[in-house]
C-alpha cells in the first residue's frame, strides 16, 4: 500500500486509518504472555541513524522484533561513516546486502527521499532534519483517536518551535487529513515561513486559544534557539507560551496534553503539568511500538507486500488495500 | 586568399546591428569581408546562424586546486563547446587568486589549451576574508579588470566602499556577491512556501536584495563600477533598474537557470538542484526576464560551478551550491527567451546578452563584435532549430552537475572560432 513511508504529506485519509486500524490490532499482543508473532520472520529491518535517537531506534527495534524480524541497528557513529564512507556509499552497501527495509533517522531533511533512489528496500522516514516524522505524527493520531474516540473535527493547538519541528509537519499535515482543525501557537519568529499556506489558524495568544483546544501539542523548544535570537529567554518564553497548571485548567473539559520528547520541563510544560492526568505523554510512548509494527507490517507483511492476516481482528486485507 | 569563407549564414550581429544573411571571410586571424563573394575555402553555413563568440562574465574554472572538479583546460574546452571565445573565472580558487601569480598561472593553462580566451577576475580581500584588501594593482598589471570575492560577500561596509573607491584607479569593476549572510546563515534553498514544507533552512530574498541595496549606495556618486552577479530576485531587479534609471554606473548578469527554473524542484531533494542564489519562485522568474528584456539586466553569465558527483550526491544539507552552465546556456536562452511564447528577448537581444554586452561591459576588446572586415574572427556558428537532448556524461566538463541533464532544447553550438581557428568544429572538440 506505502512504497515508502517518508513523509505525512503522501498519506490518504484512507491509508492513515488502515495504519491506525492495525496498530489497535497489534497493540493487543503486547499484553499476551509471549508479545510476539511470526509475521516478519525472515526479513530484515536495518535501524539506519545518522543522528542520535535512542528513543526511536528502541520503539523501531521493539516493534520489529515483536514481529518476529532481524533487527540490525547501524549507527553513524563508530560505523564505516565516521571512516568517512559517504551517504550513498553506506545506502549501496546496505542494498548489496539485502535489507528488506531501512528505518532511517538523519540530521538532513530529504535524507530518507534519496536513499529510496539507491535501494530497492523499503524506507521508513524516522525523522529527517526540519521535515518529517511520519511514524510520530501517527502515534499521535493513534492517541488521540484512542482516547478521544474520533479525530475529525477535534480542535488542536500545536505550540512552540514549528519552525525547526519535524514532529509539527506531520502532526498538523495528519491532523488535517483526519479532518482536525488546527492552531499553530508561538511567537511568530519561531513560525514557519508562509505558515499562511498550511490551511491551519495562526495565534500568538495561547491563553486565548486554550479554552477552544480539544488536544493540545507541546513542542520541545531547544535553548540554542535562543542564541539565534529566536526568543529573548526561556523565561520568557515559559511566561508567555509554557503550560502550568493554571493554563492547564482553562482547558476544556477532556481535553489532552501531548508532547513528543524529550522535554524540556521548565520550559514549554512544567513538572506538575507534564503529570496531570489528562497528559498523554507515556501514552504516546507506549503506542509509539504499535504503531511502527503496524508500519512495518503494512509495508513488509505477506508475499507481495501486502499484509498478511495477524489474526485477532479478521482479515485486514481489505482496509490495507484500500 | 588563403583564408575561407563562411557561407549562407543568417549574419546577426548585435555591436553592428546587422542582422542578414551574408558571407563572412576570414583570413588568418580577422575577418575581411561581410557580405561580399567567396574568398578562399567555402565553408557551408546554410540555414546557421553566425554571431560573435560568447562571452561569459561568471564561470569557475576550479584550477588551481579543484582539479577534481574542472581545470582550466577541461572547462575551457566546454566553454568552446558552447559556443563561448572568452570567460571570466572567479577568484575562488586555492589558491585564492588574489595575487599575481594565480593570475598568471591561470592565464598560461589557458594559453596552453587554447579553446578560449581567458580573463581572470581577481579577489577583493586577501583569501576572500573580506577584511584586507588583495593587491588589485598587481592583479591589474597582469590585465584584470574586475575583482569579485564571488561565493563570499563583502559582509564589511566599510571595505567594500574602499574597494569601490581604490579599484577607480583602473577604472576596475568591482562584483559583490549579493548576500547578506547575517540573513542566510544555513541557507540551503529560497526561503518561502516550499522550505516551509521540506524543512530545509531558507535564503531568504531579502538577505540579497539589502546587499543590493547596500553595495548600489555605496557606489553612487564615487565614480566606481559596481557589477551584480547572478541577479535572482524580483526585488534586485527593481533596484538595478531604478539605479541605472539615476545613471549609476552598474551592470547587472543573470544566470540561465535563474530565468527558467523555479524553487519546486528542490522538492526532489536532489543535490543537483542547490546553487546560490538558490532556485526562486515564478515570480522572480518571471521578474528577472523581464529585466533582461528592459536591459536592467545587462548579461547572461552561467555561474559555471562543477562539482564532482561525490560531491553532488551526499545529503541536500552536505552537498556544495553550484551548476554547471557553460555547454547549455546558448540552448537554454533560445529555447526559453528567444523561441518562447510570448517572446522575451530577440535573437538579436539574446545574443546581446551572451555576448557584445557582457564584453563591453568588462572592456574586453576583440569580443562580442562588430562582425567587421578587421576584427578578431571570434565567432560561434549555432544552428537555431536543432533539438537536441541535454545528456550529462557527454559534457567536455570533468562534472556533470547540470540541472538540464535529460531536458529537450533547440538550438545547437555548430563551430566556434577564435581569432580564425576552429575551437570546435561541426559538433566536435578541434
Amino acid at each position: 500500500m506505502i512504497p515508502h513511508l517518508l513523509s505525512m504529506q503522501d498519506l490518504s485519509v484512507d491509508q492513515i486509518t488502515a495504519i491506525l486500524d492495525t496498530a489497535e490490532t497489534l497493540k493487543e499482543i503486547a499484553l499476551r504472555p509471549i508479545a510476539k508473532v511470526p509475521t516478519l520472520r525472515g526479513r530484515t529491518v536495518c535501524n539506519l541513524f545518522f543522528e542520535d535517537s535512542t528513543r526511536t531506534r528502541i520503539s523501531f527495534e521493539i516493534a520489529a522484533k515483536r514481529l518476529s524480524a532481524d533487527v540490525i541497528n547501524f549507527s553513524a557513529k563508530g560505523s564505516s561513516v565516521s571512516k568517512g564512507e559517504g551517504f550513498k556509499d553506506t545506502a549501496l552497501t546496505l542494498q548489496a546486502m539485502g535489507v528488506d527495509a531501512i528505518v532511517v533517522r538523519h540530521a538532513a531533511s530529504g535524507a530518507p527521499q534519496q536513499l529510496t533512489r539507491w535501494v530497492d528496500a523499503k524506507v521508513l522516514n524516522a525523522g529527517d532534519g526540519w521535515h518529517q516524522h511520519p511514524t510520530q505524527g501517527l502515534l499521535d493520531l493513534f492517541t488521540i483517536r484512542e482516547r478521544l474516540g474520533h479525530i475529525e473535527g477535534l480542535r488542536a493547538a500545536v505550540v512552540g518551535d514549528v519552525f525547526h519541528s519535524r514532529v509539527a509537519r506531520s502532526v498538523v499535515q495528519g491532523l488535517l487529513t483526519m479532518g482536525a482543525e488546527v492552531t499553530i501557537v508561538g511567537p511568530p519568529t519561531l513560525l514557519p515561513p508562509r505558515v499562511d499556506t498550511w490551511g491551519t489558524a495562526v495565534s500568538h495568544d495561547l491563553d486565548a486559544v486554550l479554552p477552544k483546544t480539544d488536544v493540545l501539542y507541546l513542542l520541545r523548544v531547544q535553548q540554542e534557539r535562543m542564541g539565534e535570537q529566536f526568543f529573548p529567554s526561556s523565561r520568557e518564553y515559559a511566561r508567555i507560551w509554557g503550560v502550568d497548571r493554571d493554563r492547564l485548567a482553562r482547558l476544556p473539559e477532556g481535553a489532552v496534553v501531548m508532547h513528543p520528547g524529550p522535554m524540556n520541563r521548565g520550559v514549554e510544560v512544567t513538572a506538575d503539568a507534564a503529570d496531570a492526568p489528562n497528559s498523554m505523554i507515556q501514552l504516546q510512548v507506549t503506542n509509539g511500538i504499535a504503531v511502527r509494527m503496524s508500519c512495518l507490517y503494512l509495508m513488509l507483511g505477506g508475499e507481495d507486500g501486502r499484509a498478511a492476516d495477524v489474526g485477532g481482528r479478521g482479515s485486514n486485507s481489505e482496509r490495507v488495500e484500500a | 586568399m588563403s583564408g575561407f569563407t563562411l557561407t549562407g549564414a543568417r549574419v546577426v550581429d548585435p555591436a553592428g546591428g546587422r542582422d542578414e544573411v551574408a558571407n563572412v571571410s576570414i583570413d588568418g586571424e580577422i575577418v575581411v569581408a561581410v557580405g561580399g563573394q567567396v574568398q578562399g575555402t567555402r565553408v557551408d553555413a546554410d540555414g546557421l546562424v553566425l554571431a560573435p563568440g560568447l562571452v561569459d562574465l561568471h564561470v569557475h574554472l576550479r584550477e588551481p586546486g579543484r582539479e577534481d572538479a574542472e581545470t582550466v583546460e577541461s572547462g575551457t574546452a566546454a566553454a568552446a563547446a558552447g559556443g563561448f571565445t572568452a570567460v571570466c573565472p572567479m577568484a575562488n580558487t586555492d589558491p585564492v587568486c588574489d595575487h599575481a601569480g594565480v593570475v598568471e598561472q591561470v592565464s598560461r593553462l589557458a594559453r596552453e589549451a587554447g579553446h578560449c580566451d581567458v580573463y581572470p577576475i581577481g579577489a577583493i580581500t586577501r583569501g576572500l576574508r573580506g577584511e584586507e584588501l588583495a593587491e588589485m594593482g598587481a592583479m591589474a598589471a597582469q590585465g584584470v579588470r574586475c575583482f569579485s570575492d564571488d561565493g563570499m560577500p563583502v559582509r564589511s561596509a566599510q571595505v567594500m566602499r574602499r574597494a569601490l573607491e581604490y579599484a577607480r584607479t583602473w577604472d576596475a569593476i568591482i562584483c559583490n556577491h549579493a548576500e547578506e549572510a547575517a540573513l542566510t546563515g544555513p541557507a540551503q534553498m529560497n526561503e518561502g512556501e516550499l522550505s516551509s514544507l521540506l524543512g530545509l533552512a531558507g535564503w531568504p530574498h531579502e538577505a540579497e536584495e539589502v546587499m543590493v541595496a547596500r553595495d548600489l549606495i555605496l557606489a553612487r556618486g564615487r565614480g566606481a563600477r559596481l557589477h551584480v552577479p547572478h541577479v535572482s530576485t524580483a526585488g534586485a531587479v527593481d533596484l538595478i533598474r531604478d539605479a541605472k534609471a539615476r545613471g549609476a554606473r552598474v551592470t547587472a548578469e543573470a544566470a540561465p537557470h535563474h530565468f527558467t527554473l523555479v524553487d519546486e524542484l528542490v522538492a526532489t531533494y536532489d543535490p543537483v538542484y542547490k546553487v546560490n542564489p538558490p532556485l526562486r519562485t515564478k515570480e522572480d522568474v518571471e521578474a528577472v526576464r523581464c529585466g533582461l528584456a528592459d536591459g536592467t539586466i545587462d548579461a547572461i553569465a552561467t555561474d559555471h560551478a562543477p562539482h564532482p558527483p561525490e560531491q553532488k550526491e551526499q545529503e541536500w544539507a552536505h552537498a556544495p551550491c553550484g551548476m554547471l552552465g557553460l555547454e547549455t546556456a546558448l540552448a537554454v536562452t533560445l529555447t526559453e527567451l528567444v523561441d518562447a511564447q510570448p517572446r522575451v528577448l530577440t535573437l538579436s537581444k539574446a545574443l546581446g546578452a551572451l555576448s557584445t554586452n557582457p564584453a563591453r561591459s568588462r572592456d574586453i576588446g576583440g569580443h562580442g563584435g562588430p562582425i567587421q572586415p578587421g576584427a578578431p574572427a571570434n565567432l560561434v556558428l549555432f544552428d537555431p532549430s536543432q533539438r537536441w537532448t541535454v545528456d550529462a556524461r557527454a559534457l567536455h566538463s570533468r562534472s556533470r552537475n547540470t540541472p538540464f541533464a535529460g531536458t529537450q532544447l533547440r538550438g545547437r553550438v555548430i563551430s566556434t572560432l577564435l581569432r580564425g581557428r576552429f575551437t570546435f568544429r561541426d559538433g566536435v572538440l578541434a
